[in-house]
């Protein structure tokens, strides 16, 4: 095959990239997929191969360890676990490849709900001897709740089921059928055997009767997906959000009058001349004029940082949320959301945090934890819970100190996202998604409700 | 160049950005988070090229203001003379204010004490967090990749150092979508590394497509050299060559820079960006692996050095 040969200039300069994430646990071959991948990629050096050659053998292990290859900290190493998500890069002549490697240990939510926030390809691993098992519903669903735009199972250890066709096609269909109960789109299931190396770059020799592409293969063409006029629900359209980062006023000689508005487009299309409101205020005004870190162009998309110039005055700085007049998003101080607890200080009812927002921080109270979810039995709803827990997914149901433009998360990952921080030493607490859990699709989930309590900051 | 609609095979969309655009986009909002969220930025810069491509990101990311931040560069006292003359025309081209913190003063003054083995390298710490306190700097932009070494695989774009600098890997904030947490406690800084997902092979891609200027002894050129430990590293008054190491003239180029005691050239006939983009897609070793000394010290010498402050 083509890919894995080496790479010439000319084949890197137009590559697109893929940020994917990487699920399952310790016995069902991830370390060896990896490897494998990065492998036959050309990405392990030779004096990574060597150190690790020399590592393994200073530990009595008669080969190499691939697993130091990513284990990449002392603590990690000496206990032989993997404690935290890393980030590995390899490329091909068709793409370049960010692989967020989350390990399947311990603290394993948390994990990849992180790797799964950026990524836009989860691929799932299920060994064929076990089927679909509780770990693996546990990652179809963290999946379906990030969002993961493409979802590949792949059913590893074909070799130690004979490559029997009808094993592989059972698990397939139990696992996307559960997949879809959770609203994933699509699924991609590959047979494959990354010991063997069957149908993980090379396809396989053995299982004549699989027509699909290799593991490799459907990295390397799946859809990035950055068409802003389809979204990645593909209900309607996904309309512009700008959030602002910065002003950037140079008022020197050359630039006397200039006044952009820096920042990267979340989602959606801009256009010079269409008419936009500036969130939460909501002056309306034109936009003017679109840099795109110096050149001036007549469109941008998202994810391109740009600076932005608008035809009035208005008052504009950091926090503001710019979207076009026709789309824009609710303004809301009451936000219902699906929450992954990352910490371990616990999350409880009455407690106030900052909550992050686009470029906007903002106090918020937690009023009230409506439920906790078992991602491992059929999504179970535990009554309101008193408190969230490291690697709890549950219900939240926020009040904050000032109206934030939140979209629901079904309809934008960047807009529809939140961190919850605690206000005394600045820790990252819980991450947050506006709307309900596992939602079909649809808008309005950010449940504006009626009055306030009387209670102030 | 940044909105160049390409039209890119495999996935046919107008809108699809290519891997160098969706790089530089995240490492411009970076850039701009950090100006937006903390009072003193600095940016530290060593006339190497990953910091030169973060100097040219910091242009382009506040254009036409000027970049809102000053450079600070650890200089190690052994230093390559071709590239502390670039950090200084650099520097004055663009009317940048640098800081210098230097490791000679503090060997001078009794703070440090040489090393036996000559490299300076891990004495850059003391000057560095020094520099960052004395300064008050509460956000530090470093040209640190994740794909350079194991230990920075694990390292957070936003990565929070208490008063002494200090890195605990098993303490760090998780970093979901593209929210930065750089909440910090007075002393505290945040280190910064926009470039954490660019791999070398990207960052002179980059350098190729906006035609970046570099210091000259990243492409071939003649140099006296002698062997040490398995590379080649410049003769000079740092200390090389000892006795039995034999001075020769060879053709070679360095992939990083950084102090010459420990920084080791490769032997090379890429006298151009194309034909270096063409060896460093074909190297079967490493950047570190090829040419930095300190690395190879202990299996966890790099998490060892950013436990204590280092970058």
């Amino acid at each position: 095959m083509t890919t894995t040969s080496p790479i010439t200039a000319e084949q890197l300069s137009a590559t697109t990239l893929l940020r994917f994430a990487t699920a399952g646990s310790v016995d069902d071959g991830k370390s060896t997929l990896v490897g494998r991948l990065l492998h036959d990629s050309k990405s392990v050096l030779a004096d990574q191969l060597e150190a690790v050659e020399r590592a393994s053998q200073s530990r009595g292990q008669e080969a190499p360890d691939l697993a130091l290859l990513t284990d990449g900290l002392r603590a990690e190493r000496e206990q032989g676990i993997t404690i935290d998500v890393a980030y590995r890069y390899f490329a091909t002549p068709r793409r370049r490849f960010i692989l967020a490697d989350t390990p399947g240990h311990v603290q394993y939510t948390r994990n990849m709900v992180t790797g799964a926030s950026t990524a836009q390809l989860a691929v799932v691993l299920v060994d064929a001897r076990n089927g679909v098992v509780e770990q693996t519903r546990r990652h179809a669903a963290v999946a379906a709740l990030l969002r993961v735009p493409h979802v590949v199972l792949a059913v590893n250890k074909m070799d130690l089921v004979e490559y029997a066709e009808p094993v592989f096609a059972a698990i397939a269909e139990e696992f996307t059928a559960y997949a879809a109960s959770l609203g994933v789109p699509e699924v991609t299931a590959i047979p494959i055997s990354a010991l063997a190396g069957d149908n993980v770059v090379e396809p396989s020799a053995t299982m004549d009767w699989y027509g699909g592409p290799t593991v490799l293969e459907h990295l390397e063409t799946v859809p990035v997906g950055h068409d802003p006029a389809l979204p990645l629900s593909s209900a309607g359209g996904a309309p512009a959000r700008f959030p602002v980062q910065y002003v950037i006023r140079p008022q020197s000689a050359d630039h006397p009058d200039y006044r952009g508005y820096a920042g990267q487009i979340a989602s959606g299309v801009l256009r010079v001349g269409e008419q936009v409101t500036v969130l939460p205020s909501g002056r309306t005004t034109t936009v003017s004029g679109i840099d795109a870190l110096g050149e001036p162009v007549d469109t941008a998309w998202a994810p391109q940082s740009v600076t932005l110039r608008l035809a009035d005055d208005l008052d504009v700085s950091r926090g503001d949320l710019i979207a076009p007049s026709s789309a824009a998003p609710p303004v809301t101080q009451d936000i219902l959301a699906t929450v992954c607890h990352l910490h371990e200080r616990p999350l409880r009812v009455g407690e106030r945090v900052l909550l992050r927002h686009g470029t906007r921080t903002v106090k918020a109270l937690v009023k009230e934890l409506p439920y906790r979810i078992d991602l491992s039995h059929g999504l179970a709803h535990d009554g309101a819970p008193w408190a969230l827990e490291v690697n709890d997914i549950g219900a939240v149901r926020l009040r904050t100190a000032e109206p934030l433009p939140v979209d629901a998360y079904a309809d934008s990952r960047q807009t529809g996202s939140f961190l919850l921080i605690d206000p005394a030493d600045g820790t990252t607490l819980t991450a947050g998604m506006v709307g309900e859990a596992f939602a079909e699709s649809g808008p309005g989930t950010a449940t504006p409700e009626a009055g306030t309590d009387g209670w102030d900051f | 160049m940044t909105a160049t609609v390409e039209q890119t095979g495999s996935t046919g969309s107008p809108y699809a950005l290519t891997h160098l655009d969706a790089l530089e986009s995240e490492a411009v909002h970076i850039m701009r988070e950090v100006a937006g969220e903390f009072e003193r930025p600095v940016l530290l810069f060593s006339g190497g090229k990953d910091s030169i491509v973060m100097l040219h990101l910091a242009l382009k990311a506040f254009t036409p203001a000027a970049v809102p931040f000053p450079l600070l560069h650890v200089d190690t006292g052994h230093n390559f003379p071709e590239v502390l003359a670039f950090r200084d025309r650099t520097v004055a081209e663009h009317s940048l204010r640098l800081h210098v913190a230097s490791v000679q003063d503090y060997i001078d003054d009794g703070r440090l004490r040489e090393r036996p083995d000559g490299t300076r390298n891990p004495l850059q710490t003391v000057p560095l967090t020094d520099a960052i306190q004395r300064h008050g700097f509460d956000a530090v932009f470093g040209g640190g990749r994740r794909d350079e070494e194991k230990a920075r695989a694990k390292e957070r774009v936003f990565s929070l150092r208490d008063e002494f600098s200090q890195w605990d890997p098993r303490r760090q904030r998780p970093e979901l979508w593209s929210l930065y947490n750089g909440r910090h406690a007075p002393g505290e800084h945040v280190r910064v590394f926009p470039l954490s997902n660019w791999t070398e092979l990207d960052v002179w891609q980059y350098i190729a497509r906006e035609a970046i200027a570099l210091p000259e002894i990243y492409f071939a050129h003649e140099r006296e050299v002698f062997d040490r430990g398995g590379m080649w590293l410049t003769a000079g008054e740092w200390g090389g060559p000892r006795e039995g190491e034999r001075v020769q003239s060879r053709t070679v180029r360095y992939r990083t820079v950084g102090d010459m005691s420990c920084t080791g050239a490769v032997d090379s006939d890429a006298a151009d960006l194309d034909a270096v983009i063409a060896e460093i897609a074909a190297s079967r070793l490493t950047e570190r692996g090829a040419t930095r000394a300190d690395d190879k010290l202990s299996e966890a010498a790099m998490e060892d050095r950013k436990r204590e402050g280092y970058f």
